[in-house]
């Protein structure tokens, strides 16, 4: 080992100081511009961190991949869902005609929405690709209400920075960013290949978000809320997931 | 930087001179930072594998579309038909994160190593054959089968086999093992298309960054039989601290 010569010590001081105001300029303009996701802190908030601030700023506006009717998955297979309870059924058997999805939070105008209000909105169709975390996926036709349009209706107020939607099922919750909850493929879908939306695959309303993974498209949907910050939902990490140890963010 | 670490030793070195080390400081370095990644990777990367043991050509697949081939393991999920009776747990959570943030330790850390091997001379000197003959090639496969050690080890080099297969492991399979895998990522679909078109689908992604992977584990596999063969003391020294082998510690 050679000893440091005093050029050396200067030239390691000046890159060791240049490289730490370096980190703290990048964290601030990362919180600047909402690239820090909810479940940054931790072990592995390094690389969630990174890919989230990297995928937001080469994906914000980019449209997920659209297929063929001739590609849709025959048949399209519907993951497990636990126990969906008397509830649910008796929803079920009156048609969902009961079923109500509320918008609250930061919002001009809370509401409450059927689902025939619903397919009377004006409507998107997509052929967009399923995957699941697990590794598999199919490919299916996806009718819905793009979730901007409903947040126009309501009236987000200019602070909102995330919306946060809750399942039938009380376990399960998600929340997305005004990236995504903007983006014109991000429904709340009430169709697929054609009819109503099938109990197993969400029905009567999902969330579809094509730019990430199935979790994030949550199923059964019955309220949206619109807030500036995560802290107070839960954990404060954005969703169900991060508590049962999955990333917040999907896009991979 | 380069210089200090990579010169050739000058003629009046005296003896108490360093030597020139066996394998400059950032080599080192990101050789170890690289190898606990892949480790993680690999452990993280079986225990999401586990969770879905089938594989498929084109886009999509499903337990309900025919598979390009399965695995015989069991799952770790109850939807996956293995003819196991039972579910092996279910870690893909913390395994996901791992897996990704060691993907990014590896990609920076490649990156770094890639600049270094570029500006310091060390793929020109180190890795890039000086020439490629079929009779030298065979000259290393044969000293390999009488378990001689070539001129190249005895000049504390590489021998053109090895050259070419650090280069097939940097410049191939590397870049590959990542792009199969940003190609299964939505989000990054969406803002290149033809990083997975390329593939045929997200599908046959994610079945080549397997096959890709397997690549690498059988890479792993025989460096360290050939590390153990040409005397693993010296040579791990050698990658710790940079200590060239003695020609007596050479095999």
């Amino acid at each position: 080992m050679s000893k440091l010569s005093r050029r050396q010590l200067i030239t390691a001081g000046l890159a060791t100081t240049a490289g730490a105001s370096g980190l703290a300029v990048a964290a601030a303009l990362a919180r600047r511009y909402g690239l820090i996701p909810p479940d940054a802190g931790g072990l592995y908030g390094p690389g969630e961190t990174l890919t989230y601030a990297a995928q937001r700023l080469l994906t914000r506006h980019s449209l997920a991949r659209e297929f063929s009717a001739g590609q849709i998955s025959k048949p399209p297979f519907a993951n497990e869902v636990s126990p969906l309870g008397d509830d649910f059924k008796r929803l079920q058997q009156g048609s969902f005609a009961a079923w109500r999805l509320a918008v609250d939070g930061m919002v001009a105008r809370p509401a409450a929405f059927s689902v025939d209000e619903l397919k009377s909105f004006p409507r998107r169709t997509q052929i967009t690709h399923l995957a699941c975390e697990e590794g598999w996926s199919y490919i299916a036709e996806w009718t819905g209400v793009p979730l901007s349009h409903i947040l126009d209706v309501v009236g987000t107020l200019p602070q909102a920075r995330y919306v946060v939607y809750r399942s039938f099922q009380p376990d399960w919750w998600e929340s997305i960013d005004m990236a995504d909850a903007l983006h014109p493929q991000t429904l709340v879908a009430h169709s697929m290949n054609g009819g109503s939306l099938p109990v197993p695959f969400g029905g009567p309303l999902r969330l579809r978000v094509p730019r990430q993974l199935a979790y994030k498209s949550l199923k059964y949907i019955t309220r949206l809320t619109v807030t500036d910050s995560l802290k107070h939902f839960g954990k404060g990490l954005g969703s169900s997931e991060p508590e049962t140890g999955y990333a917040w963010y999907a896009g991979i | 930087m380069a210089d200090s670490t990579y010169g050739a030793v000058p003629a009046s070195a005296t003896p108490l001179a360093a030597p020139r080390p066996r394998h400059a400081a950032i080599v080192r370095l990101t050789h170890w930072i690289t190898t606990l990644a892949f480790l993680a990777l690999l452990l993280s990367g079986i225990e999401i594998l586990i969770s879905h043991p089938r594989f498929y050509w084109g886009e999509a697949g499903n337990v309900l579309s025919p598979p390009l081939f399965k695995l015989p393991i069991p799952a770790s999920r109850a939807t996956v038909p293995t003819g196991y009776g039972y579910v092996l747990p279910d870690q893909n959570g913390w395994s996901r994160y791992l897996h990704f943030q060691s993907a990014w330790v590896a990609v920076l850390t490649g990156l770094l190593y890639l600049v270094f091997g570029i500006l310091s001379g060390h793929f020109r000197r180190n890795l890039l054959p000086a020439r490629l003959s079929l009779r030298e090639i065979s000259a290393v496969i044969t000293s390999h089968l009488r378990r001689r050690s070539t001129a190249a080890e005895d000049a504390g080099s590489y021998n053109v086999l090895q050259r070419l297969t650090y280069l097939l492991v940097i410049f191939v399979l590397f870049p590959l093992v990542i792009w199969t895998g940003l190609a299964m990522s939505p989000a990054i679909a969406s803002a290149f298309p033809p990083a997975v078109t390329v593939w045929g689908g997200q599908q046959s992604a994610r079945t080549l960054h397997f096959f890709i992977s397997i690549a690498l584990v059988v890479f792993l596999l025989v460096h360290l039989v050939m590390v153990w063969r040409s005397g693993l003391r010296a040579r791990v020294r050698a990658m710790i601290t940079g200590r060239p082998p003695t020609p007596e510690e050479r095999t």
